[in-house]
């Protein structure tokens, strides 16, 4: 190995190492039998079990997974129709839709929270699950419409072309050809979506209310009473619920047909 | 064609604004023609893509379209297919106006050059999905299918997806899909292209039998003139959207109404002059290369002494000696330029005068070649060359 070879190897480790080192420590830590101290005190699963057993934090995940699959159908549905609608238009809206769709994406979260929560409140709308579903399905669809169209536009056009040749309608055309094509698209956007919308805590904290306390706003709440291994073992089970949707995606997305 | 006469007088490059004239079908049935193409324009933007075309096509005939790439030929299949629609023109299929009709409602398949195979289908329901759409009875898919795909020759792939063929089964699968719906025309657009040149010369013989076994009409788009006319029962040879001349590949190669479609066809040796009195039956040629003698051709009398015109012969038209032939009447010297053995034939460039660099051959590879450099004579039959006037 060249020395170029050795330097270009360190860095990389170092950087996994800045970006998975502290999630590894939060891992290692939910076996840790003690209960205040940083001193390893022999391996258990009992927080883990204790999980189980917190009504508060059952519910928690109930609304956590409620709100994620609602809000992954809508955003999928309506981000999915976009991305279709939009390879009928002109070259130039596209470009203004395609704008408007990563402005979302980079203006700050909390911005959107606050925005959200207001033009609730300007509605009279109770915040609760019914807004949280609303506030996600709002972040997730530029997500989703993005994933899809850059699958529809590696498609060759005279697929859709060949199937309208052999008789195929409009809808014919999306069922046998364009959408089993996509699936393995529309299937990475749904669990991106689904991830994004299990793990957010700004645009949750705006719009939940009372009874709609999601796992992520668990954490946060607990965690003010002090770091308890028990919080350990809950963020490490979004960990690996998070990283295995998205491992699954990539997976998805990166098998051709 | 009107004119028997050996050479025409027809407009040469030079004169290419004057609208072409097209030969009509000369019917022998009272059956219609399949396909009748009257006055096609479609026009991108400022480009006229497609100019005035006219054609028909006859039941169970081989049409291909021939023509470089951009002349508009891909244009013409796919309105016939039904992807464009002209701007003005009509094109009609077995006696019905295809204009606004969808690409779905039309009695056409097209074999899409890329073939355009469905990836995440197999073999057996890529060449189904036609039946499938027409809703015809599963048990009789599975039988229109396996006869589709025995005539292709891919028996036993049935369940294999698209990526895991070879180009040459591609392309029949692609054939197979269009054919297995028996429509009244098949569109084959370069349908050969993709494929090496081995595999290409065997799918041409394949091809052409298939289109007469199944009685297919078929109307092929391709710029590769040996292709065209191997497997053709006629061409029409397009340039800058307009159809030049329609024809057997016989008559189009043999008697090509313009320079265009001469050079196109095949190697077409040329020289320019002028023409001059009437000797006999003959006319004097003078070429404009004064270093050359004047030829004896034999040619229209109707066209006036002093015309222009470029004198044009095929390769295969050319006799080389190396001594003077006694009787030989249109007669040229030369000297070898270069010697090229391709096997069968011996091609040979040879230098005419001070601007002309002409193609002959010489069959078997017995006979001692000519080496570059040595002075040789080229005559041919007075009337087997061609005059393009200006």
């Amino acid at each position: 190995m060249t020395r170029k070879a050795v330097g270009l190897r360190a860095v990389s480790l170092l950087a996994l190492l800045f970006l998975y080192g502290p999630i590894l420590v939060l891992v290692a830590y939910s076996f840790n039998a003690a209960h205040l101290s940083m001193a390893w005190h022999g391996t258990t699963l009992k927080w883990y079990v204790a999980l189980i057993h917190d009504e508060a934090l059952l519910a928690a995940t109930a609304n956590s997974v409620v709100i994620a699959v609602v809000s992954t159908i809508g955003a999928t549905v309506l981000g999915g129709l976009l991305a279709f609608g939009m390879e009928g238009m002109s070259r130039s809206r596209q470009q203004l839709l395609e704008g408007s769709l990563v402005l979302p994406l980079m203006i700050p979260e909390v911005m959107m929270g606050v925005a959200l929560m207001l033009f609730f409140l300007l509605l009279n709308m109770p915040l609760g699950l019914t807004t949280v579903i609303l506030g996600h399905i709002v972040f997730n669809i530029p997500l989703v419409t993005i994933m899809i169209r850059t699958r529809l536009r590696k498609l060759d056009p005279a697929l859709r072309e060949a199937a309208a040749d052999l008789g195929a309608d409009a809808w014919d055309t999306f069922r046998y050809v364009t959408f089993p094509l996509l699936r393995p698209a529309v299937w990475g956007a749904v669990l991106v979506a689904f991830t994004v919308s299990l793990d957010d805590f700004l645009v949750t904290f705006f719009t939940a209310g009372p009874g709609a306390t999601t796992l992520p706003l668990k954490v946060y709440s607990m965690i003010k009473s002090g770091v308890t291994p028990e919080i350990n073992a809950l963020s490490a089970l979004l960990v690996a619920v998070s990283m295995a949707c998205v491992a699954l995606s990539l997976h998805l997305q990166r098998r051709e047909v | 064609m009107t004119a028997d006469t050996a050479v025409r007088s027809q407009p040469s490059m030079a004169t290419f604004s004057t609208p072409p004239v097209i030969a009509s079908c000369s019917s022998s049935s009272s059956v219609p023609p399949t396909i009748e193409i009257q006055g096609i324009v479609r026009r991108h933007g400022a480009v006229t893509a497609v100019d005035r075309v006219s054609f028909e096509v006859r039941r169970g005939e081989f049409f291909s379209i021939l023509g470089p790439s951009g002349a508009g030929k891909t244009s013409v299949l796919r309105m016939l297919a039904g992807f464009e629609d002209p701007d003005d023109g009509d094109v009609r299929i077995d006696g019905r106006s295809m204009l606004g009709v969808p690409p779905n409602r039309r009695p056409v398949n097209l074999v899409f050059q890329s073939y355009a195979l469905f990836p995440h289908l197999t073999v057996k329901d890529n060449v189904a999905f036609g039946l499938k759409m027409r809703r015809v009875p599963a048990g009789q898919i599975d039988e229109e299918v396996r006869h589709a795909l025995a005539m292709v020759k891919l028996v036993g792939k049935e369940s294999r997806k698209p990526g895991q063929l070879s180009g040459g089964e591609q392309q029949r699968v692609a054939l197979a899909r269009a054919l297995v719906n028996k429509p009244a025309v098949v569109l084959l657009d370069e349908p050969l292209a993709a494929l090496d040149q081995q595999l290409r010369q065997a799918m041409q013989v394949e091809l052409k039998s298939i289109q007469e076994q199944a009685g297919l009409t078929c109307v092929c788009v391709t710029h590769h003139q040996e292709e065209a006319m191997m497997m053709s029962d006629r061409i029409a040879v397009m340039h800058q959207g307009r159809m030049w001349q329609v024809g057997t590949p016989r008559e189009v190669y043999a008697r090509p109404c313009n320079l265009f479609v001469s050079r196109f066809l095949g190697v077409s040796n040329e020289l320019p002059g002028r023409l001059g009195d009437r000797v006999g039956e003959d006319r004097l040629f003078h070429p404009t290369d004064s270093d050359l003698p004047p030829l004896l051709l034999r040619t229209e009398p109707t066209e006036p002494p002093g015309r222009l015109a470029t004198l044009s012969l095929r390769p295969e038209q050319l006799r080389i000696s190396r001594d003077r032939p006694a009787d030989a009447c249109p007669l040229l010297s030369g000297r070898i330029d270069k010697t090229l053995f391709a096997g069968s034939e011996t091609k040979y460039l040879i230098r005419i005068g001070r601007e002309s660099l002409w193609e002959a051959r010489t069959s078997g590879s017995e006979t001692p070649a000519l080496t570059p450099g040595e002075h040789i004579f080229l005559h041919w039959a007075s009337s087997d060359g061609r005059l393009f006037f200006e």
